[in-house]
């Protein structure tokens, strides 16, 4: 075997083969908080493995451990570390996965668009775990903030390029985040969407991509959309 | 990229109070531009400035950013205080989304009703002494440096000490028992810049009173 083949030739492949070793997961088994990470994982092609969390006792166990924290969930063990909070984890693989920008005035905008994606991601994300008097005012602000604020705001930053991706001609984690959003959206309102031709052309365009077909398919690592169940086991675990 | 960065706010703390201290600590002056009229929030949410008719907003190097996190990370990105690899990146982000955490509880405390601030308040003393302030001292104890991550200033040294300020001025006690806590206080605050900021006169905006909140309900909602 040639061995100048196999060994690393520059810095930046000695850095890749150092971070060995799948990232694993830890939560429950269900969207909730790791939902984006998974589908930024998958979108970038790396293989994850997930330990789920299914009692009170699981979370406690990690706690104790010493391995949250702030004592929360989700956390990641990637590349050597255990990383807990959301945002901390989402920029970290998009960093090591090239899809944070070119420059940091691309890194600005795909943070201004992410940081929106996230605001109504998180509405949606908590609507269940609500009493039940207020579930029905809290589907109609999910509706109305996709309709009259955040949707209008990114098929404007589409049109006003009209290029494939929001930022820099380029794939970036907003572009991904984003299209789980219209999925998430799409779930409670099939019609929201209709109004945004270009949002609805950016999710066909992001969905096409080979990682995250395979990802959209059943037997993937995405979770279901919310059951009672589910927010029933979250009550139980978190809270 | 030039001209001083301008800040869109209310004349208050709120959210942007950790934008002005991340500024002021990497030394940028700034200009503010305060909304204190029902006409003047009508007109900057009309003159499409705020891509999600919210504030904080920053103009800085050509562009109208809002969101308080793509904010505060372009100031850190372009003042070097983000680390110098990704995964440093890594520990400051998860480090700055704990303090932010625990700050997002001292921002929205005074717009609680009267009933209901003793409750919030147990929750930020307890959250502050026993979730983050261990954590943080747990991360200053095991390398033994001044700084949080990398031996070198960064976004979560700033933002964190700020915190500690606010959790003092609810709780004077609240770092008493964390000697690694009130020594990177003490650091940061006798960096020169931020020691400016400290002082009487500049930017840094006082504690919300009952009073301007009751006023800005009144213009607002």
């Amino acid at each position: 075997m040639n061995l100048h083949f196999i060994l690393p030739k520059s810095p930046k492949d000695q850095e890749v083969i150092v971070m060995a070793g799948k990232p694993v997961l830890y939560y429950y088994n269900a969207r909730g908080k790791m939902e984006s990470i998974r589908w930024l994982l998958a979108a970038a092609g790396e293989e994850f493995e997930e330990k789920f969390m299914k009692t009170r006792e699981d979370l406690e166990k990690l706690r104790n451990d010493g391995v949250l924290m702030f004592q929360q969930a989700p956390m990641v063990e990637i590349d050597g570390m255990k990383l807990v909070q959301s945002r901390a984890i989402l920029n970290y693989i998009a960093n090591k996965h090239h899809l944070y920008g070119k420059d940091i005035k691309e890194r600005a905008l795909i943070d201004m668009y992410a940081e929106g994606v996230a605001d109504l991601n998180e509405m949606i994300i908590i609507y269940p775990f609500g009493p039940p008097e207020g579930k029905d005012a809290s589907l109609a602000q999910i509706k109305d903030k996709a309709k009259t604020r955040y949707f209008p705001a990114f098929e404007k930053v589409l049109k006003s390029h009209g290029q494939d991706y929001l930022v820099g001609n380029r794939l970036s984690k907003v572009d991904i985040l984003l299209v789980e959003l219209l999925y998430n959206v799409e779930e409670i309102d099939p019609t929201i969407i209709t109004s945004f031709p270009l949002l609805q052309a950016l999710k066909t365009r992001i969905s096409s991509l080979p990682t995250v077909k395979k990802f959209l398919q059943p037997g993937s690592q995405r979770k279901p959309p919310v059951s009672e169940e589910s927010v029933a086991e979250g009550k139980r675990i978190f809270f | 990229m030039a001209g001083k960065p301008k800040l869109h706010y209310f004349n208050g703390r709120g959210r942007m109070e950790s934008i002005r201290w991340l500024l002021a600590a990497a030394g940028v002056e700034f200009e503010e531009k305060f909304i204190e009229t029902r006409e003047d929030w009508d007109r900057i949410r009309k003159d499409g400035s705020l891509m999600y008719q919210q504030v904080p907003m920053v103009e800085i190097d050509g562009m109208k950013l809002v969101q308080t996190r793509a904010i505060i990370n372009y100031i850190a990105n372009k003042h070097n205080l983000y680390g110098k690899d990704m995964k440093e990146r890594a520990l400051i982000d998860m480090y700055v989304e704990g303090v932010a955490d625990l700050n997002e509880m001292t921002i929205v405390f005074p717009v609680h009703p009267p009933g209901v601030k003793e409750t919030k308040l147990s929750e930020i003393k307890d959250k502050a002494k026993n979730r983050y302030f261990p954590a943080f001292e747990k991360v200053l104890k095991s390398h033994g440096q001044d700084y949080l991550v990398g031996n070198k200033l960064s976004k979560a040294d700033i933002l964190l000490v700020e915190l500690l300020y606010n959790v003092e001025e609810l709780d004077p006690s609240a770092i008493a028992s964390f000697p690694q806590l009130q020594a990177l206080k003490t650091r940061i605050s006798n960096l020169p810049t931020v020691k400016k900021f400290l002082q009487p006169g500049s930017q840094r905006k006082p504690p919300t009173d009952e009073k301007t909140i009751e006023e800005a309900k009144k213009m607002f909602m």
